[in-house]
C-alpha cells in the first residue's frame, strides 16, 4: 500500500480488496447476501487480526511482566509494543494508555476513581468534586458515558446537569459554552454520537471547560475508529474507546488518560500487576498505566488490537473518514426524502459521521428491523443504549445504518430501497 | 411487495391475522372494574404493556390493555383479549404454556389450533428466536396476573 493511496478516498476497487480480508462478509446467514450495516455496534474482523492473534497464541503466549523465561518475555514485547502502537494511533504516550475491558469500563474506571479519591478527601484540587459542584454530560449520551457519572453525582452530593438535546436530537457548542459554569467541575460527552452520527466540538468544550478547572472525559468510542483522532490536541484529560468497534477482537477497552491525571488519580482496582510493595497492612502502587491495570489483561486480544489499527493505518484514517463522511451524507440525504421516514440528527448537508438513524413512522423499530434482516441488512433497531434521547424524541426505538471501511454506496443503497418499502408492507400511510 | 423476491421470507411471521390484529389492537383500554394488573416491559425493546384482567368465578370474563410496542407484541395483546375472556383461568394457563412451548421449539413443535386458537397464527414466530419475547410479553403479563390472583 502506498502513501498516495491513504491521502484518496476509497475506490470501489480498493473496498473490493478490503473486503476480501474480511471473512465474515462473504456468510449469508439468512440465506441471502449479508449487507452489514451494523459496525457502529460491533466492527468484523479481517483475517490479518485473526492472524495476528492465531500467532500469538499458537508461538508467544505466556503471562506478561513476571517471569524471567524467553516466552515471557516475548509476550510482554508484544503486550508492550501494542501499547505503543496504539499510543501512537491516538497522539498519546504509551504510559497514557492503559487497558480495561472495554469503553464502558474505561469510563468506570474514571468514575470510580474519582469518586475513590473524594471518598479519601481529595488533597488534590483538580480531583474534587462535592455538594454543589456541577458534573455536565449531554442528553444524547449513551449509558456508558452517562450512568458513570450519574452515580458520581450521587455519591459526591454534585448535581448532573446535561446539555438538552432539540428535536433532532442535536446540540450546538453554543449550548454546551452556555452550560459549563464556575461550578463545573467534570464534563463528560461523546466525540461522536452513537445514534445522530453529530460530531462534537471537543477542542472548545475542553478550552472552555479547563478555563473553569474542569475535567474533560471524552467517549471517543464512535470517533477513534472512524477518523484521525489526536487526543492531546483535543485537549480532553480522559478518553475510551473499544477494541470491537475497530476492527480488533472484544474484550478490550482503552482508556486514555493525562500524564497528569493518570498521577493524580487512585486506581478504583487492586490486587495483583500494579503494586511496587505490599506488606500485610500496606501497599504502594506502580505509576500509570499499571496502576490502572490490576489482573492479568486478555494479551491476545490486546495484540489483535495493535494488528487492527496497523490495518487501519495502512488504508489511512483520513480516507476512512473521508469514505464514510460520503456515505453518512448519502444515507442522510436518501433517508430524509422517503415519504414517512424521519431522519434522527443533523441534517442532510450538516456535518455527520457514517451513520444516520431514522424513526419510520407507525411502524415499530422492531417490525422495521424485520424487513430489512429478510433483505439481509444488518441493522441495529432499539434504543441504542440511549434511553433518554430516544424519550427526548419521543419514540422507544430508531432504526441506525452504521458504516465502516468495508461499506459500498451499493450496500447504502440497498438500505435505502428496503427501507422506502417497510410502510407499505405494514399497510401504512396508504 | 412488487420487486421483491418470489418468496417473502417473512410471510410466516406476519401472518395476515397478526397484521390486522397489529390495526385493530382489541381490548385496548383500561378495564374497569379488574381484579389485577401487570405491567411488563422488555427491556431490550422497549416493548411494554399493562394489561388488566376480570374473572367471573373461574371463568375471564374481560382482558384490557394499554401498552405500546412492535407488530407483534401489540397483534398478540389483541388476540389474547379476543380469544382469552370465556376460558376458565385453568384454560388460559393451558393456552399460555402451549404457546411458549410453540415459539420456544424453534419449528420443532406442531402447533395445536384448537389449544391455542387464534393464537396459532404466531407459530411461525418460532423460527425468530429474537421475536419470540415480543409475541409472549402479553401473556406472559396475564399469567403473572392470574399468579397474583392465586395468591390472594
Amino acid at each position: 500500500m502506498t502513501t498516495t493511496s491513504a491521502e484518496a478516498t476509497l475506490s470501489e476497487e480498493r473496498i473490493e480488496l478490503l473486503r476480501a480480508d474480511f471473512p465474515i462478509l462473504a456468510e449469508q446467514p439468512g440465506g441471502v447476501p449479508l449487507v452489514y450495516l451494523d459496525s457502529g455496534a460491533t466492527s468484523q474482523q479481517p483475517r490479518q487480526v485473526l492472524e495476528a492473534e492465531w500467532v500469538f497464541r499458537t508461538q508467544r503466549n505466556a503471562a506478561v511482566h513476571r517471569g524471567a523465561h524467553t516466552l515471557a518475555a516475548l509476550a510482554t514485547d508484544d503486550y508492550e509494543l501494542a501499547r505503543e502502537r496504539i499510543a501512537r494511533f491516538v497522539g498519546a504516550k504509551p504510559t497514557e494508555i492503559s487497558w480495561a475491558m472495554n469503553a464502558t469500563d474505561a469510563l468506570n474506571t474514571v468514575a470510580l476513581s474519582l469518586a475513590e479519591a473524594n471518598r479519601a478527601g481529595a488533597t488534590d484540587p483538580a480531583l474534587r468534586i462535592r455538594e454543589g459542584d456541577e458534573i455536565l454530560v449531554t442528553e444524547a449520551e449513551h449509558h456508558a458515558n452517562l450512568l458513570p457519572w450519574q452515580r458520581l453525582a450521587d455519591e459526591t452530593g454534585a448535581t448532573l446537569r446535561w446539555i438538552e438535546v432539540d428535536d433532532d436530537g442535536v446540540w450546538t457548542l453554543e449550548d454546551a459554552l452556555a452550560a459549563i459554569t464556575e461550578r463545573t467541575r467534570l464534563v463528560a460527552i461523546a466525540h461522536v454520537s452513537n445514534v445522530t452520527g453529530l460530531i462534537a466540538p471537543v477542542e472548545a468544550i475542553a478550552r472552555a471547560a479547563h478555563a473553569v478547572d474542569a475535567l474533560v472525559v471524552l467517549d471517543a468510542c464512535q470517533s477513534v475508529p472512524h477518523r484521525p483522532v489526536d487526543l492531546p490536541a483535543l485537549g480532553v484529560d480522559a478518553a475510551a474507546f473499544s477494541s470491537h468497534k475497530m476492527l480488533g477482537p472484544g474484550g478490550v477497552g482503552v482508556l486514555y488518560l493525562t500524564a497528569q491525571l493518570g498521577a493524580a488519580l487512585p486506581p478504583a482496582r487492586v490486587g495483583g500487576s500494579m503494586i511496587t510493595t505490599v506488606t500485610m497492612t500496606e501497599r504502594d502502587y506502580l505509576p500509570a498505566p499499571q496502576r490502572f491495570e490490576a489482573g492479568t489483561q486478555p494479551v491476545g486480544a490486546i495484540v489483535g488490537l495493535a494488528a487492527a489499527v496497523d490495518y487501519l493505518e495502512a488504508v489511512g484514517m483520513r480516507a476512512i473518514e473521508r469514505h464514510e463522511v460520503a456515505l453518512g451524507e448519502r444515507l442522510a440525504a436518501g433517508a430524509a426524502a422517503i415519504d414517512g421516514v424521519r431522519l434522527v440528527g443533523p441534517r442532510p448537508g450538516s456535518e455527520r459521521a457514517g451513520l444516520a438513524s431514522v424513526i419510520v413512522d407507525g411502524v415499530h423499530a422492531h417490525d422495521v428491523g424485520q424487513v430489512l434482516d429478510a433483505a439481509g441488512i444488518a441493522a441495529r433497531v432499539g434504543h441504542h443504549c440511549a434511553q433518554p434521547l430516544h424519550r427526548r424524541l419521543g419514540v422507544a426505538a430508531t432504526t441506525r445504518a452504521s458504516t465502516y471501511l468495508t461499506t459500498t454506496e451499493a450496500e447504502v443503497d440497498r438500505f435505502l430501497d428496503v427501507l422506502s418499502t417497510v410502510r407499505s408492507y405494514f399497510g401504512v400511510g396508504r | 411487495m412488487s420487486g421483491q423476491a418470489p418468496r417473502d421470507p417473512l410471510a410466516g411471521l406476519y401472518q395476515e391475522l397478526i397484521l390486522e390484529h397489529a390495526k385493530r389492537r382489541s381490548g385496548e383500554g383500561v378495564l374497569e372494574p379488574a381484579d389485577a394488573e401487570r405491567f411488563l416491559r422488555n427491556p431490550t425493546c422497549g416493548d411494554e404493556i399493562r394489561l388488566r384482567v376480570r374473572l367471573d368465578g373461574e371463568t375471564v370474563d374481560a382482558v384490557g390493555w394499554e401498552g405500546q410496542g412492535c407488530s407483534i407484541s401489540q397483534a398478540s395483546a389483541s388476540v389474547l383479549a379476543e380469544d382469552v375472556p370465556g376460558l376458565t383461568a385453568a384454560g388460559a394457563r393451558s393456552r399460555i404454556e402451549a404457546l411458549r412451548e410453540l415459539l420456544r421449539s424453534r419449528g420443532s413443535v406442531e402447533p395445536d389450533e384448537a389449544l391455542l386458537g387464534d393464537a396459532v397464527a404466531f407459530a411461525g414466530v418460532a423460527r425468530f428466536p429474537m421475536r419470540v419475547k415480543c409475541a409472549m410479553l402479553a401473556w406472559v403479563a396475564l399469567e403473572e396476573a392470574l399468579d397474583e390472583l392465586d395468591a390472594r
